[in-house]
């Protein structure tokens, strides 16, 4: 039953069934293990970054194409919701058009990226999404009368996902039964779902052609497999679920704006996440997203403590300055490609046999 | 051997063919006329012109580096912005130093001051394309996908270390007394730094030019960018020729960064990756491995983006991704492909 | 009996997951002509590239003129005299004639006697010094590539079908300027498919199947043994012009 759930694609070791079912169930009950606003701010960012990190594994890991275009459509998802909220008022309408609106705009852009695609080489690929990404984010910055510029959106959601709005009176396990953790349910089942049906489609014979292709693109034309639609459409595939990942965000922060979704910065955040986590293997997605949130939020906090202790010590100080929280996953992000180039999943498994 | 055996054929190529090769170099002088067609003054034109030259040049020397790794290594190096950046701040440090020639306002001590920050940025950066391609590029050659992660995962720890010993404020880098200013001719003011760099690039631009034509080196870099095997055969180490051609393209980034520092007067960890997408489309456009595909490039950028920055601002990136895209549909690989032997 | 030059013992490459030599054994005796022949697949070319170190051998050991070479790298091994001529000729388009023939003499200038008897065995050579070597018919390309390789003397010169392709009148130009340079002393060791050609030239000949050598002795047994060409290559050599 749990494999079939899974479609077929367990995680093959021991220890990393412990460490996802630790995930699972820290992220399940999130808001009674750990109370608390930051807590939960962390929690709905690792749900939504594991679906955006899965979703870019789909097109790295599984397709094998090096995109750099992958916050626009994140960005484009969350906008789309954004907007719709903010033209047409908090109601679930507004919800299910935005979020289907920002879908389907990620969908004819990753059509149009895919069918570039062939014409010029991986390589020319890789440096085109990034320009077409960086031009993306500076029209969104100028377009302020849509987009708000860089300020971004404000809006409001459907009370029910609301502080505001109360569930039931009396708290459970003393958390209050409100909207945000209506909210926090919404993002956290969305996500789950999302997840499992990234896995269907690895898994099915549309994934395991996929990865012939990623494999050896030349044989499996040979044999008859038109490996652009393939890609074009792993393409389309994974640009809109991190569209859908984004329209989680727009939700849950009631904000969306150029810094949260379509930063450069984000864009190598994933690329970390997925490396360290595991390419190829989308469990790697979760391990990866945990990791490097957990690292973002309070690895710092512990580096300003160390960075007190070793105040004395020349130079050792700016190096573990909170602030250089980057330098060192810079490091373990190499480290990784040269010595776990199959991520921290691999590792696992290959442990085990 | 029968000399009638074989009959000699002298090939020439005809007129059409020879036009359509020289085609993209007849592209600059197109698109600065359409620019003053578009622009109408002749003087905000001039003024736009040579800004676009000058910054074309700097993009220029920038992108130099990486085509020719790329066109010669195989090898796509994203920390590239790394050493634009770091060539800028120890640049700054120099000038610094050198300060008290900076203020004179003797044209040859300003010039003294910035040969001098301009050498030893190279060297740094130099250096630093050693250790890069010793430790982080050599393990992953041939593997495009590792390098590519692996020298993002560079850029990342050069920018932090740029915080490390720079601290992580921008800085202003001002431009020595004899390069302030502008020169007046007629209406149109021109500033005398942009002078200096379209002066600076174009004569790296011929000495690379003559370097690939006319020394054994050069040949060595032209054919392997062809078949790098087929010149091991030969019995040249190319392992030994990747790195000084890498060394140099990072010495050239350096160059380019204290020139971009001087030209924007100020300097932050991350103006290597924010030059980095437009040194791309540049050497997109050009063709992987063509050093005259990305000075034309360059040269098509910089204008078209002065251009659109004074007609419209706000389609300044857009215009020039457009142009990219539109000289990918005319010639996929890029203006002067390399016919890899591949 | 010729001393052996060029040895290789049980010698296995693996190309990816392709398992191409499986355990080659081959003498080539010095000076002379020694051919490799076999059907398309059999393995010709991958020999010719584990031996030059372009591809690296799995197992198996490589003996040139007494020195180990199985892992040395490729320049090391072109150092040590051994010139490589590709199928695909390795021309660098993108320079002269010329420029193609001083990369090729790698340790200083060239020898203007040589180059003037190279000029002789190959006219177009001189004819076309200074044009591109992109402008060059197939035939010339060809020419260019085996000039080349002589450009030095060599010990050993590894040639990868030099006649594919080529007309008539132009592989009568290369056998006779093979002939010309078997006797300088050079060795050669061909991998060719005109059996003609090959046989017109060859001392000795090696026939490779599916990754090794099922035949090997003097190129006279089996250029006049119809039967046994038929048995190696599973076909009559007549067929193979």
């Amino acid at each position: 039953m749990l494999t079939r759930l899974l479609s077929g694609d367990t995680p093959r070791s021991g220890l990393l069934t412990v460490l996802l079912l630790i995930v699972l169930v820290s992220l399940a009950f999130a808001p009674f293990l750990f109370p608390g606003t930051k807590s939960l701010e962390t929690a709905a960012r690792i749900c939504i970054f594991i679906v955006l990190v899965a979703s870019y594994d789909l097109l790295l890991g599984y397709a094998g194409i090096v995109s750099f275009a992958h916050t626009m459509f994140f960005g484009i998802g969350a906008y789309g919701t954004a907007l719709a909220l903010s033209t047409t008022g908090p109601n679930y309408g507004s919800l299910i058009w935005g979020t289907a609106a920002g879908a389907v705009v990620a969908a004819l852009f990753a059509l149009a990226i895919g069918l570039f695609s062939l014409r010029v080489k991986a390589i020319f690929f890789a440096m085109v999404t990034l320009a077409v990404a960086s031009a993306f984010a500076v029209l969104v910055s100028q377009m302020s009368w849509l987009t708000g510029g860089e300020d971004g959106l404000n809006y409001r959601i459907p009370r029910e996902l609301t502080p505001a709005f109360k569930l039931i009176d009396a708290k459970i396990l003393d958390v209050r039964v409100n909207g945000k953790l209506l909210a926090y349910y919404l993002v956290f089942l969305v996500s789950v779902i999302l997840f499992l049906v990234m896995l269907r489609i690895v898994n099915s014979p549309f994934g395991r052609t996929l990865k012939a292709v990623r494999d050896n693109a030349f044989r499996a034309e040979a044999i008859g497999y038109r490996v652009v639609w393939y890609r074009t459409t792993a393409t389309v595939l994974s640009a809109v679920m991190a569209a859908l990942a984004g329209s989680l965000l727009a939700i849950w922060l009631r904000y969306t704006g150029p810094a949260t979704t379509l930063s450069m910065e984000i864009m190598i955040d994933i690329l970390l996440m997925v490396v360290i986590g595991g390419m190829g293997t989308l469990y790697g997605a979760v391990l990866g997203a945990t990791l490097f949130i957990l690292a973002q939020t309070y690895l710092q906090t512990l580096m300003g403590v160390a960075a007190d202790a070793t105040s004395a010590v020349p130079l050792l100080p700016i190096l573990v300055a909170p602030e250089r929280w980057l330098l060192w996953l810079g490091v373990l992000f190499i480290l990784s490609v040269y010595f776990f180039p199959s991520g921290i999943v691999g590792r696992l498994r290959a442990g085990r046999a | 051997m029968s000399e009638t055996a074989i009959k000699p054929r002298i090939e020439k190529i005809p007129l059409k063919d020879q036009l359509f090769q020289k085609l993209p170099v007849l592209l600059v002088p197109l698109l600065a006329v359409a620019g003053l067609i578009a622009i109408g003054n002749p003087a905000s034109w001039l003024t736009l012109t040579v800004a676009g030259l000058a910054m074309g040049m700097m993009i220029f020397i920038m992108a130099s580096g990486l085509t020719v790794v790329f066109g010669l290594m195989d090898v796509i190096n994203f920390g590239h912005g790394a050493f634009v950046a770091v060539g800028a701040f120890v640049g700054f440090t120099v000038l610094a130093w050198l300060a008290g020639w900076t203020a004179s306002p003797s044209v040859m001590l300003n010039l003294a001051a910035v040969l001098i920050a301009i050498l030893v940025a190279m060297l740094v950066t130099g250096l630093l394309g050693l250790a890069f391609e010793r430790v982080i590029v050599m393990p992953v050659y041939g593997e495009h996908l590792k390098q590519i992660l692996v020298t993002m995962g560079g850029l990342i720890v050069a920018q932090q270390m740029i915080y490390v010993v720079w601290g992580p404020d921008e800085l202003h880098l001002s431009r020595p007394q004899a390069f302030q200013g502008a020169l007046v001719i007629g209406e149109a003011a021109i500033e005398k730094y942009r002078l200096v760099a379209v002066g600076i690039g174009l004569a790296l631009f011929l000495a690379m030019r003559h370097i690939l034509k006319n020394t054994k080196i050069g040949l060595l870099v032209r054919a392997g960018v062809e078949n790098g095997e087929m010149v091991e055969a030969l019995g040249y180490r190319i392992r030994r020729l990747f790195l000084i051609v890498f060394m140099t393209g990072s010495a050239l980034a350096g160059l380019g960064g204290v020139m971009w520092g001087l030209y924007q007067e100020t300097i932050t960890a991350h103006m290597g990756s924010e030059i980095m997408v437009l040194v791309f489309i540049v050497v997109i456009i050009g063709g992987l491995g063509s050093v005259e595909g990305c000075f034309i490039g360059a040269l098509l950028v910089g204008l078209l983006a002065n251009y659109t920055a004074f007609l419209a601002p706000k389609v300044a990136l857009v215009s020039t991704i457009a142009l990219m895209v539109v000289i990918l549909m005319w010639r996929p690989q890029g203006l002067y492909p390399v016919v890899k032997a591949k | 009996m010729a001393d052996t030059l060029l040895s290789l013992s049980g010698v296995h490459t693996h190309i990816g997951p392709y398992h191409i030599l499986q355990g080659v054994d081959l003498i080539v005796p010095e000076g002379g002509v020694t051919v490799l022949l076999g059907r398309n697949g059999a393995g010709k070319t991958t020999t010719l590239r584990t031996i030059m170190g372009l591809w690296t051998a799995s197992r198996g050991e490589i003996h040139f003129a007494d020195h180990d070479i199985t892992k040395l790298p490729t320049p090391d091994i072109s150092r040590r005299g051994i010139a490589f001529v590709p199928e695909d000729m390795g021309i660098f388009t993108d320079l002269t004639v010329a420029e193609n023939m001083v990369l090729a003499a790698a340790h200083g200038p060239m020898d203007a006697k040589r180059l003037g008897w190279i000029k002789e065995l190959f006219p177009p050579i001189g004819t076309f010094w200074n044009s591109s070597a992109g402008t060059l018919s197939g035939g010339q390309k060809q020419m260019l590539s085996v000039a080349r390789a002589i450009i030095e003397p060599r010990r050993l010169i590894l040639i990868d079908e030099p006649t594919k392709g080529l007309a008539p009148a132009i592989i009568k130009a290369m056998t006779d300027a093979l002939q010309e340079l078997k006797e300088t002393d050079t060795t050669i060791l061909l991998v060719e498919q005109n059996f003609a050609m090959a046989s017109s030239i060859g001392d000795t000949v090696a026939v490779m199947d599916d990754g090794r050598i099922i035949h090997s002795g003097p190129m006279q047994e089996l250029a006049g043994d119809a039967g046994l060409q038929e048995k190696l290559m599973g076909l009559s050599l007549e067929a193979h012009q």
